[in-house]
C-alpha cells in the first residue's frame, strides 16, 4: 500500500505510524517464538540473556542442555561415549522416549485421519449427500468443542469401551491404540477442510470422463482424483499431524506411563522446574514447525498451478 | 507403498518392546530423584527389573480417580497419611501385611522397627516430612524468625508462595496467630477457630502465589518470583545444599508428617509391586534415601545408619526435621483431623481463593 | 375423453421418473458409504465418550446403591414425611452394612456433595453402626445430633434416585434447602456462574484485543503485492505452526519477574530492581499468551475478506470529497464485517474453552472454567465436572451454531 501522492501532512504521519504499529503486532507475534533459540545455548541455568551472551563472549554459550536432553534418565550417563552409551540413550533417555513415543502416535493417528478423513470429504463433496451440513459440522467439532470435555469423556470411555453395551472389552486407556485414536478425532477436522478446500475446485466432470472412458473407480479415484487433490491431503495430513504432535491433553487424561510424549514432558517440565533443557526442546521443536510450514507453503503453491487457480 | 509398510514396522516394534516394569507414581523433583537413587536404582541392579518413576502432584489424588475408573496405570504411589488411611477406608488400596516386610538387621520385626503407627493397614512409611517456610537470605540478611513473621508483609515485604490447599495452610496460621502447637487443631475444630484461619491467610493473600508441585516452590525462590515460600522441607535442602542457593529454613512452626508407599487395588503388577515395597521399605533403603534428601527415616533401625549427603561432607542431622533443635515450635500432622474434612476444607479454600 | 399423455420412460421400459428417483438413491447412498467409516470412528471417540460423561451429569449411584434399605422407605414415604422409627432402622441397617463393604466413604460422598460438612458424620456412625440397638431413632441421635436434621434428610432423599438434577444445582451455585426449595447458597460460595461470567468476560476481552491487533496487519498484508504479502503471512503463520507448550514456554522466559522483559525495563532504568512487574502467574499473563495463541484464528478470515474488498470503492469515495475517516468508517469497515464476524466467533469459541494456557500461567487468578472442570475430575467429583462440561458445551454448540448461520463452517480455512 503506497502512499497515494495526495495524501495531506495529517495523512502522511498516519501513514508512517500505521506502519509502525504493523511491525510492532508482528514483533509481538513473532519474538516470542525466536526469543527461545539463543537461550537454549546459555551456559547458566537461568532464562536469561547474561552478560556473557550479550557480549558475545563464548564461553557464555554451550550446548549443555541439548546434551541434557540426551543424557537425562539414563542408566549410565556418565559412561565412555561409544555405542553402548548411544544404545542407553536411545532405550532409556526420557526425551529421547518422548520423541519416539510423540512421532509414533503422531504417524499412526495422522495415517488414520488422513485416510478416513479423505474418504469422507470425497462423499461430502458430492452434491447427493445427503444431510451434507449436519454431519460436515458434526465432523468439524472436535475442533470447536473444548479438549477438556472431549479428554473427561474419552477418559471414561476408554477406560471401558464397551461397557456402554455391557461387555467387557479391556481398556483404551493406557494404550498407544486408545491414544492414536484420540489424536486422530483431533486431526480428522483439519483434513475435513483441507481436502474439501481442494475438492471445491475440482472439476467432476474429469472423474465422469475417466469412468466414461472405461476407468474402474478405483482406478479413476487413484490416476485422476488423488494425483489433483494430493496437495490438500498432504497438508491436512500435516496439520493432523501436528496436532497429534503438539496435543496434551487427551494424553494428561487417558495416556499411561508408557506414553509419555515431548508435549506431555514439557508440560511437566514447565509446571515444575523449568531448566533451559525445556528451551532447548522448545528451540528444536521451532525447527520443526518452520520445516513443516515451509513444505505446506509449497504444498499449497503447487496445488493453486497444478488447478490453474491464479493466487488472488 | 512398500517404504511404508517397513517404516510402520519399525515403529510398531518400538512401541511394544516396553516390558512389565514396576511404576512408582511420587512426587517429583528431588524427592522423587531421592527415591530413585535410594530405592529403584538398587531395585533394578538387583531383580533387573526395571522401575518407572512418573510424578504427579499429590499421588492421592490420580490414584483415587485411576481406581474408581478401573483404570490403574501405576503399582506403587507414595501418599500423605490423611489420604493412605482415607484410600485404605474407601476400599482404594491393596492392604499389606506387615510380615512381608523385612526385619531389622539385629532381627527386630518391622512391627517394632517402624516408629509408632507408621504402619497401616495398607500402607508403609517411608520417611517424616515436614513442610516449613523458607526465605531467600539475599533478600533479607537479617531473615525471619519465627512462623508469625511469613504473615507480616510490613516487617517483611515481598511476596509469598504457598502450596494450593487447605492442609499445612492453616495450621500454619494459627500458629502464626499465637495459637500454640498442641492447641491447633482443637482450635480448627470450631467454625471460629476456622475462620481465624483463614483471616490470617486474608493477610497475605493478596501478595501470594500458590503453588502445586513441590518443585515449584524452590523455583519460584531461585527466580526471584517470591522472598518467602512454604515448602517441604527437603526440597529446600536439595536447592540449598546440591545448588548453593542461598535459601534458609525456618523450622518454626513446621508441620510433619509421614510419607507412605501404598499399593492401589488393581494395580497391574501386584506381585512386583509388593516385592518392590518390601525392598524399599528395608533398614539400608531407608537409610541411604537421607544421603539424597533431608528427610528422616521411619524406621529406627535406620538412623544410626544417617550420615552425610552425597555430596560427602554435608551433615544430614541439622537438616532433618525431627532433630530435636528443630522441634521447638513443631506440629505433628492430624491424620484424624484431615481424613474427613479435607474435602469440605479444601471446598471452602478453593471459594476463599476464588473470591476476590 | 382427453388422451391421457405417455409416460415418459426409460430404454427398457421402466417409467423414467421411479428410474430417476432409483440413480439418485444410489448415488446418496454412495455418498454417504464414503462418509460412513469416518461417521463411525467420530461417533464411537467422540459422540459417545461425551454422551456417556454428560449423563453422569445427571446419574449418580454412590448413595442409592449402598443405602437400598433407606431407598427403599424413602420410595415408599413421600416427600415431607416424618423420618419415623422405620427410616431410622433402615439407616441403621445400611450403615452397618457400609461399614462391612466399606462404602460409607461412598454414600458419604455422595451426600457430601450437597450439603458439606458431612462426611464425618457417616464414617464415623458406620464404624460404630453393628453395635447400635433400637430404638434406632435415639442410638442414632446420641450418636451424632445431626441425624435429625432435615437437610440431611433432604440431601438423602434426593440422592436416593440415582437421577438428580443436583449437581445442575452445584454447578449454578444453588441448593435444596431445609424445606426442600431451592435456593442460593452463601455469598462465599457462590463459584461457577461467576467463573462462568468470568470466563465469558475474559474471553471477549481477549477476542477484542485479537481484533484490534489483527485489524491492521491483515488490512496491510490485504493490500500489499502477493509476494510481499506471502513472505509477511509466514510471520503469522510460523506462531499458528509452533506447539503451544513451546509459545507458553518463550512467554514465561519473557515475563517472569527475572524475565527478559523486566531484565530490559530494569537496565533501562524504567524500574526499579524492587518494582519488577509481575505480568505472568496471573490475569494478565492468561489475557497476553491467549491473545498471542488466538491471533493467527483472527488474522486469516480477515485477511481473505479483505482480500476481496477493491480498492477502487475507497478511491470512488474519496474523490467524491469523503475524508480518509469517513471513507474507512463509511466504506472500508463494512465491507470488512464478514471477516470480523468470521474471526471474531471462532476467536470466542476457542478462548471459552480453553485449558492450557491458564493452567500453566494463569496463576490463581487468572483461571477459566475448563481448569475448574479437570480440578473436579482430579478430585473424582465426576458428576460436576460432567455438569459443569454440559453447560460450557451448550454455550460453546450454541456459538457454533451462530458461526455455522453467519458465517458457514465449510468456509473455514487454515493458511
Amino acid at each position: 500500500m503506497a502512499l497515494p501522492v495526495y495524501a495531506d501532512p495529517l495523512e502522511r504521519v498516519w501513514y508512517y505510524t500505521y506502519h509502525a504499529i504493523c511491525v510492532a503486532i508482528f514483533v509481538f507475534l513473532i519474538a516470542p517464538i525466536l526469543i527461545v533459540m539463543p537461550l537454549s545455548f546459555n551456559a547458566e541455568p537461568y532464562f536469561t540473556f547474561t552478560t556473557k551472551m550479550l557480549t558475545f563472549d563464548p564461553s557464555g554459550y554451550s550446548l549443555r542442555w541439548y546434551d541434557l536432553l540426551l543424557t537425562f534418565g539414563m542408566v549410565a550417563p556418565d559412561a565412555a561415549r561409544d555405542s553402548s552409551w548411544w544404545a542407553d540413550v536411545w532405550q532409556n533417555a526420557t526425551w529421547v522416549r518422548a520423541a519416539k513415543n510423540s512421532v509414533i502416535i503422531g504417524f499412526w493417528s495422522t495415517i488414520l485421519a488422513t485416510s478416513l478423513g479423505t474418504l469422507a470429504a470425497l462423499g461430502l463433496a458430492r452434491p447427493e449427500m445427503p444431510y451434507r451440513r449436519l454431519i460436515m459440522a458434526v465432523l468439524i467439532s472436535p475442533m470447536i468443542v473444548p479438549i477438556i470435555i472431549i479428554a473427561t469423556g474419552l477418559f471414561f470411555f476408554y477406560s471401558s469401551p464397551c461397557g456402554i453395551v455391557g461387555m467387557d472389552c479391556g481398556r483404551l486407556t493406557s494404550t498407544y491404540t486408545g491414544v492414536v485414536m484420540a489424536h486422530a478425532t483431533l486431526g480428522i477436522p483439519f483434513v475435513i477442510i483441507t481436502v474439501t478446500a481442494t475438492l471445491i475446485g475440482f472439476d467432476q466432470s474429469l472423474s465422469r470422463a475417466a469412468a466414461s472412458l472405461g476407468a474402474s473407480p478405483s482406478r479413476t479415484f487413484f490416476k485422476v482424483v488423488l494425483p489433483l487433490i494430493l496437495p490438500g491431503v498432504v497438508s491436512g495430513a500435516l496439520f493432523a499431524f501436528v496436532t497429534s504432535f503438539d496435543e496434551v491433553v487427551a494424553v494428561l487424561f487417558i495416556a499411561g506411563p508408557e506414553q509419555q510424549t515431548i508435549p506431555r514432558q514439557m508440560w511437566n517440565g514447565i509446571r515444575e522446574q523449568i531448566s533451559p533443557a525445556i528451551l532447548s526442546v522448545a528451540t528444536i521443536l521451532v525447527l520443526i514447525s518452520i520445516a513443516l510450514l515451509a513444505t505446506v507453503e509449497l504444498l499449497r503453491r503447487r496445488s493453486e498451478r497444478i488447478r490453474g487457480v491464479t493466487p488472488q | 507403498m512398500k517404504k511404508i509398510l517397513t517404516l510402520s514396522t519399525a515403529l510398531t516394534a518400538v512401541a511394544f518392546a516396553a516390558q512389565a516394569d514396576v511404576t512408582v507414581m511420587s512426587w517429583g523433583g528431588a524427592y522423587s530423584q531421592s527415591q530413585l537413587e535410594a530405592y529403584a536404582k538398587p531395585y533394578t541392579a538387583q531383580t533387573g527389573v526395571k522401575v518407572n518413576m512418573v510424578d504427579a502432584d499429590n499421588p492421592a489424588t490420580p490414584v483415587k480417580a485411576m481406581v474408581e475408573a478401573s483404570n490403574v496405570t501405576v503399582d506403587v504411589a507414595d501418599v500423605e497419611y490423611a489420604d493412605a488411611i482415607r484410600l485404605c477406608d474407601e476400599g482404594m488400596l491393596e492392604t499389606i501385611d506387615p510380615a512381608m516386610l523385612p526385619a531389622a538387621p539385629d532381627g527386630t520385626p518391622a512391627t517394632e522397627d517402624f516408629l509408632p503407627g507408621a504402619l497401616t493397614d495398607c500402607a508403609v512409611s517411608t520417611i517424616v516430612f515436614s513442610t516449613v517456610f523458607a526465605y531467600d537470605t539475599s533478600k533479607f540478611p537479617e531473615g525471619p524468625k519465627s512462623i508469625a513473621d511469613f504473615f507480616d508483609l510490613e516487617k517483611f515485604p515481598g511476596k509469598r508462595a504457598m502450596r494450593k490447599g487447605a492442609k499445612a495452610n492453616l495450621e500454619m496460621a494459627l500458629m502464626a496467630d499465637g495459637v500454640p502447637a498442641a492447641d491447633v487443631y482443637a482450635t480448627l475444630e470450631t467454625p471460629e477457630g476456622l475462620d481465624r484461619a483463614f483471616a490470617m491467610l486474608d493477610k497475605i493473600k493478596k501478595d501470594t502465589i500458590w503453588w502445586e508441585a513441590g518443585a515449584q516452590p524452590p523455583q519460584l525462590l531461585a527466580d526471584g518470583e517470591v522472598a518467602m515460600t512454604t515448602a517441604y522441607n527437603g526440597r529446600i535442602f536439595a536447592a540449598a545444599v546440591a545448588e548453593n542457593k542461598p535459601f534458609q529454613v525456618v523450622w518454626d512452626g513446621q508441620v510433619l508428617e509421614y510419607d507412605l508407599f501404598v499399593i492401589p487395588k488393581g494395580a497391574p503388577n501386584l506381585e512386583e509391586a509388593k516385592k518392590f515395597v518390601a525392598f524399599a521399605t528395608d533398614t539400608q533403603r531407608l537409610a541411604d534415601q537421607a544421603k539424597w534428601i533431608s528427610y528422616g527415616p521411619a524406621r529406627k533401625s535406620s538412623g544410626p545408619l544417617v550420615g552425610l549427603y552425597q555430596d560427602g561432607k554435608t551433615e544430614m542431622g541439622p537438616h532433618m526435621p525431627t532433630s530435636a533443635e528443630n522441634l521447638t515450635n513443631a506440629l505433628p500432622s492430624s491424620y484424624e483431623f484431615w481424613v474427613d474434612r479435607d474435602s469440605e476444607l479444601n471446598e471452602r479454600f478453593n471459594a476463599w481463593l476464588a473470591a476476590n | 375423453m382427453t388422451d391421457v399423455p405417455p409416460l415418459l420412460t426409460t430404454a427398457d421400459g421402466r417409467p423414467l421418473k421411479a428410474a430417476l428417483a432409483s440413480a439418485q438413491g444410489r448415488a446418496r447412498r454412495k455418498a454417504f458409504y464414503l462418509v460412513a467409516p469416518l461417521l463411525l470412528f467420530v461417533v464411537f471417540s467422540f459422540i459417545l465418550p461425551i454422551g456417556q460423561m454428560l449423563h453422569r451429569s445427571i446419574y449418580h449411584d454412590g448413595f442409592s446403591s449402598t443405602a437400598p434399605n433407606l431407598s427403599a422407605w424413602f420410595a415408599a414415604n413421600p416427600s415431607g414425611t416424618e423420618p419415623d422409627e422405620a427410616a431410622f432402622a433402615a439407616l441403621a441397617a445400611d450403615l452397618a452394612e457400609m461399614k462391612k463393604n466399606k462404602t460409607a466413604g461412598e454414600a458419604a460422598t455422595r451426600i457430601n456433595y450437597t450439603v458439606s460438612a458431612t462426611r464425618s458424620l457417616f464414617t464415623a456412625t458406620a464404624r460404630k453402626a453393628d453395635k447400635l440397638q433400637p430404638p434406632f431413632k435415639e442410638a442414632l441421635l446420641a450418636e451424632d445430633a445431626k441425624w435429625g436434621e432435615p437437610v440431611i434428610w433432604q440431601a438423602m432423599r434426593a440422592a436416593s434416585n440415582p437421577y438428580t438434577t443436583d449437581f445442575y444445582l452445584i454447578a449454578t451455585d444453588r441448593a435444596r434447602g431445609a424445606d426442600g426449595g431451592i435456593e442460593q447458597v452463601p455469598e462465599n460460595e457462590r463459584i461457577y456462574l461467576w467463573l462462568f461470567g468470568k470466563t465469558f468476560i475474559l474471553s471477549g476481552l481477549i477476542t477484542f484485543i485479537c481484533l484490534i491487533l489483527a485489524f491492521p496487519i491483515a488490512h496491510l498484508l490485504a493490500t500489499l503485492p502477493m509476494a510481499k504479502s506471502n513472505l509477511l503471512m509466514i510471520l503469522v503463520l510460523l506462531p499458528f505452526w509452533t506447539s503451544l507448550l513451546v509459545r507458553t514456554t518463550s512467554w514465561i522466559v519473557l515475563l517472569q519477574g527475572q524475565g527478559v522483559v523486566n531484565n530490559i525495563l530494569v537496565s533501562l532504568g524504567m524500574i526499579g530492581e524492587d518494582g519488577r512487574i509481575t505480568m505472568i502467574y496471573n490475569q494478565t499473563g492468561t489475557i497476553i499468551v491467549m491473545t498471542h495463541i488466538l491471533l493467527p484464528f483472527m488474522v486469516l478470515p480477515l485477511y481473505s475478506v479483505m482480500r476481496t474488498i477493491k480498492p477502487s470503492y475507497a478511491r470512488a469515495a474519496r474523490s467524491l470529497g469523503a475524508t480518509s475517516w469517513t471513507t474507512f468508517r463509511r466504506i472500508y469497515l463494512p465491507q470488512t464485517l464478514p471477516g470480523i464476524g468470521a474471526g471474531a466467533l471462532l476467536v470466542f469459541i476457542l478462548a471459552v474453552g480453553y485449558y492450557i494456557t491458564p493452567a500453566l500461567v494463569g496463576g490463581a487468578d487468572g483461571q477459566l472454567i475448563s481448569n475448574l472442570i479437570q480440578f473436579h475430575m482430579s478430585k473424582s467429583n465426576w458428576s460436576l465436572a460432567a455438569a459443569l462440561s454440559g453447560m460450557l458445551l451448550v454455550g460453546v454448540l450454541l456459538l457454533y451454531w451462530l458461526y455455522d448461520r453467519l458465517v458457514g463452517i465449510d468456509k473455514l480455512k487454515l493458511g
